[in-house]
């Protein structure tokens, strides 16, 4: 068989840390051939040196058995390689066939030839079932049409060669469904796909062979069709990984946290939360299952001081802490992991280790009298970075340098430390992969042991039932049922979501 | 880390390098010639006690708007309005220095605090405005710094004297002129606010660096976002930015003020001090020790410049040009960053 592709012995290093070494990646014509890592990996930066961004420290590249040097992404393109990136590189006012001929344009005269731009594209979009509009705006079109004009940009620049960085990870389910189907038209054309990703189901599904790199290194490759994703997930991670969380039955004691008829108003004015019930005892998760929108983060942030309530009352233990300021309420004893590490979880251009005291800088140790004391910082910032496993070159480096993975495994090393009585978690898991779920899952369920309440959100139905210990449905502002997971499945918790109150569940 | 330092470092010195380089190469290109040209330059700005004296002057100023802009960029905010908070320093400054009998001990404390207040005050506006009402503090310092200019020879003209085109000087108890300082420098201008200027720098960078205020003021210049979340004040903290750093203008009128001229007379047009001190601030790197030797190569190009017309014949407008040239250089040190990179890329 031939190789389109073959990387051998790839190694890259970057000042202080060795991001790829021996990696080897073989990618056969028409086949869909999975890149599996976990945050940090060092996926992205292998697919940066065969796209032409980076420069291997050693090893060789070869393109249809022929060995290449890749100096820049415009060699890549004249490969036959394109690359569709996690964040899309389109100009919003322009229309998709403007965004896809950009840079290689077809003349007439000194002008762009618009109409026959549009009818390649539109020949194009055809053939591979891509269903895009070519007139249309990009800032008209949803993400999952934008990630199609990505891919055809590719194609129209003759790729042979896609390399697809986490697709998945900004579609709706039914815009992935959609993505497979694209991926299987693509192949039976005879391209050849790379798809970078952490999502073992989407391997088992749509992936011919898998490449699995752990901690920079290459682990060997697999044909998708001999294994599962348990072994995947311990290839990747270099041990045993169990799915679902292992924990005891809750012991839930005095409530902690107790919400009255709270009403709160979204930016817009619109009232989001209206009336809602709810209680957090110490010793349990309690988990609120809902579609986005239903009023969730206006919810939690009000908890924490963010935004206005406009009535009701929000008390921990007897305290009433509705309409504090951030700082009383953390003072109070709630932590809060938020849902947008990179807008509210972190200074990204702070060091690790002073993101580590971010709310907690003006006390002793780490200041006195207003003087900062980095000494001690620094050393409490070690002591998390190495307890929660926070991997980073030292204390010293950019938040913004660390995977996402990392970076949440930091903001969850600083909540828990302070040792709250209430932990809000918003989506704690979102974009992680498997190894960072379950050492955060493993975390929170300790917290509960401990004797503290933890409130869980999230759009994961599965880490709903995983994790809680109560479930609480949350729809159009209220919680209208409650239940334990044992009792119900996701399908009737689907059901409550959309607003429905089956009787089995004990509806409110 | 290392490298990265070096070439935090490396930027300004090459931008500088290519700032004098092309300076050279139009000097040429209009028949001077260079190297008398920058000869000139230096025995304008080094040749003897008197020009170093009078180098060492000019830097003072700049050191204090350079400050006063790098602490605004710092915590996030773009001060244009230095030029405006530098007017009224100098006009509260000389008006304290005129109108007041007391004993130096208390006379120039007073005068170098209403200088620092006044900026202050010119700060505070658009830091109140943008944290209360959003409104954008560029907008807002640049129509302040018409404001100041108008309302200073307003009050030059008719509040301080009678109808004069400058005030009386300064009360010799408020004064910051040095007559052991000009004895050494062959009766330069040079005065004691160059200690003054020194000592501020260090005060941001004790400030920025090491207390706590000063972690909340850089968390909120990044991110406003996460630093409510962790129980800052955004406001308070955009809002005493803005006055931190209109007291550093302020206190680089209270230079000219109180030292180099020891009156303020109605001025036509802005002084450019506070313009400057952008340039300064954006070559120093925003850094309190960039910032110093920033200054000190403004005022040198300043000083220097003014010996060129007489001895290499190059007119000062061409100095001018140079400055300018600098300045896009480091402007577009991304550019150069860049091209750093590629180098080292390449030596691999």
């Amino acid at each position: 068989m031939e190789y389109v592709i073959e990387m051998l012995n790839i190694r890259k290093e970057f000042p202080g840390i060795v991001a790829n070494d021996n990696i080897n990646l073989q990618v056969e014509k028409g086949e869909i051939h999975a890149l599996l890592g976990e945050n940090g990996a060092g996926k992205s930066t292998l697919m940066n040196v065969l796209f032409g961004l980076y420069q291997p420290e050693k090893g060789e590249i070869k393109v249809k058995g022929e060995k290449v040097k890749i100096t820049d992404p415009n060699v890549a393109n004249k490969l036959g390689i394109g690359m569709v990136h996690q964040h899309f590189m389109l100009v919003d006012t322009f229309t998709v066939t403007e965004n896809i001929v950009l840079g290689s344009e077809p003349k007439k005269g000194g002008t762009v030839d618009i109409k026959k731009a549009e009818k390649e594209v539109k020949e194009l979009s055809e053939r591979y079932g891509l269903n895009v509009d070519p007139g249309a705006k990009i800032r008209d079109i949803s993400v999952g049409m934008q990630q199609r004009v990505e891919i055809l940009k590719t194609l129209y620049r003759g790729a042979e060669i896609l390399i697809l960085d986490e697709p998945t990870a900004v579609l709706t389910p039914q815009e992935i469904k959609e993505l497979i189907g694209i991926m299987h038209s693509l192949v039976k054309e005879g391209k050849s796909i790379i798809l970078i990703t952490h999502k073992l189901k989407e391997i088992m599904e749509v992936c011919d062979r898998c490449t699995v790199i752990r901690k920079g290194e290459g682990i060997g490759t697999v044909k998708v069709a001999d294994t599962n994703p348990t072994e995947l997930a311990s290839l990747m991670v270099g041990r045993e990984v169990s799915f679902s969380t292992e924990k005891t039955p809750a012991n839930p004691k005095e409530t902690f946290l107790s919400i009255k008829d709270l009403f709160v108003k979204d930016v817009r004015g619109v009232n989001m939360v209206k009336g809602l019930n709810l209680e957090v005892k110490a010793g349990e998760i309690v988990g609120i299952a809902g579609i986005d929108g239903n009023g969730q983060s206006e919810l939690i942030e009000a908890i924490a001081g963010l935004r206005k309530s406009e009535s009701g009352s929000i008390k921990l233990h007897d305290q009433v802490i509705t309409n504090l300021s951030p700082r009383k309420v953390t003072q109070s004893g709630v932590s809060h992991i938020p849902q947008d590490r990179h807008k509210f979880g972190l200074v990204l251009d702070f060091p690790v280790g002073e993101n580590m005291v971010l709310q907690s800088y003006y006390q002793q140790p780490f200041s006195k009298k207003g003087v900062m004391n980095f000494k001690n910082i620094y050393k409490k910032a070690q002591e998390l970075i190495e307890e929660y496993d926070v991997r980073t070159p030292n204390a010293y480096t950019k938040a913004r340098a660390l995977s996402g993975g990392n970076q949440q495994k930091a903001i969850i090393g600083r909540e828990v430390d302070r040792s709250p009585d209430l932990i809000i978690a918003a989506q704690p898991t979102r974009g992680l992969d498997v190894g960072a779920i379950e050492f955060i899952h493993k975390k929170l369920i300790e917290e509960r042991d401990k004797g503290r309440a933890v409130l869980l959100l999230s759009f994961e139905l599965e880490e709903i039932m995983n994790l809680s210990d109560r479930i609480a449905v949350m729809f159009d502002g209220r919680i209208i049922s409650e239940v334990k997971p044992e009792d119900t499945n996701e399908q009737d918790l689907g059901l409550m979501m959309a607003g429905n109150t089956p009787q089995k569940a004990g509806g409110s | 880390m290392f490298a990265n330092r070096t070439i935090n470092i490396l930027i300004p010195i090459i931008s500088v390098l290519l700032g004098l380089l092309s300076g050279a190469v139009i000097m040429l290109v209009f028949g001077y010639n260079p190297l008398k040209g920058y000869a000139a330059l230096w025995t304008g700005a080094f040749g003897d006690a008197y020009f170093l004296g009078e180098t060492l002057r000019q830097v003072t100023p700049y050191i204090l708007s350079g400050l006063a802009v790098a602490f605004a960029l710092r915590t996030g905010l773009l001060n244009i309005g230095v030029e405006g908070q530098v007017f009224v320093g100098w006009v509260a400054s000389v008006w304290v220095g005129v109108a007041f009998e007391l004993p130096m001990i208390l006379h120039l404390p007073l005068a170098v605090l209403a200088a620092a207040l006044a900026g202050a005050f010119w700060g505070f506006i658009p830091g109140i405005l943008k944290a209360k009402l959003g409104v954008h503090e560029v907008i807002v310092t640049i129509m302040m710094n018409y404001i100041a200019l108008y309302l200073s020879n307003e009050i030059v003209r008719n509040v301080i004297t009678d109808g004069k085109d400058r005030t009386d000087s300064i009360a010799p108890t408020a004064s910051l002129a040095s007559e052991w300082l000009a004895g050494m420098t062959f009766y330069s201008r040079l005065h004691w606010g160059l200690l003054i200027a020194l000592f501020m720098a260090l005060v941001m960078w004790f400030l920025l660096n090491k207390t706590t205020r000063g972690f909340e003021l850089r968390s909120v210049g990044f991110n406003q976002h996460a630093s409510n979340y962790a129980g800052m004040s955004v406001g308070k903290n955009i809002v005493l930015a803005m006055v931190i750093s209109g007291a550093f203008a302020g206190l680089a009128g209270a230079m000219e003020g109180l030292g180099t001229f020891g009156y303020m007379s109605v001025k036509s047009g802005f002084t450019n001090i506070g313009f400057d001190g952008i340039a300064v601030a954006l070559l120093g790197a925003n850094t309190a020790l960039g910032v110093v030797l920033a200054a000190f190569l403004f005022g040198t190009l300043k000083i220097g410049a003014l010996n060129m017309p007489t001895v290499a014949g190059v007119p000062t407008e061409l100095v001018e040009i140079v400055i300018a040239l600098i300045i896009i250089f480091v402007a577009s040190s991304y550019m150069i960053r860049w091209i750093i990179l590629r180098f080292k890329k390449e030596g691999k």
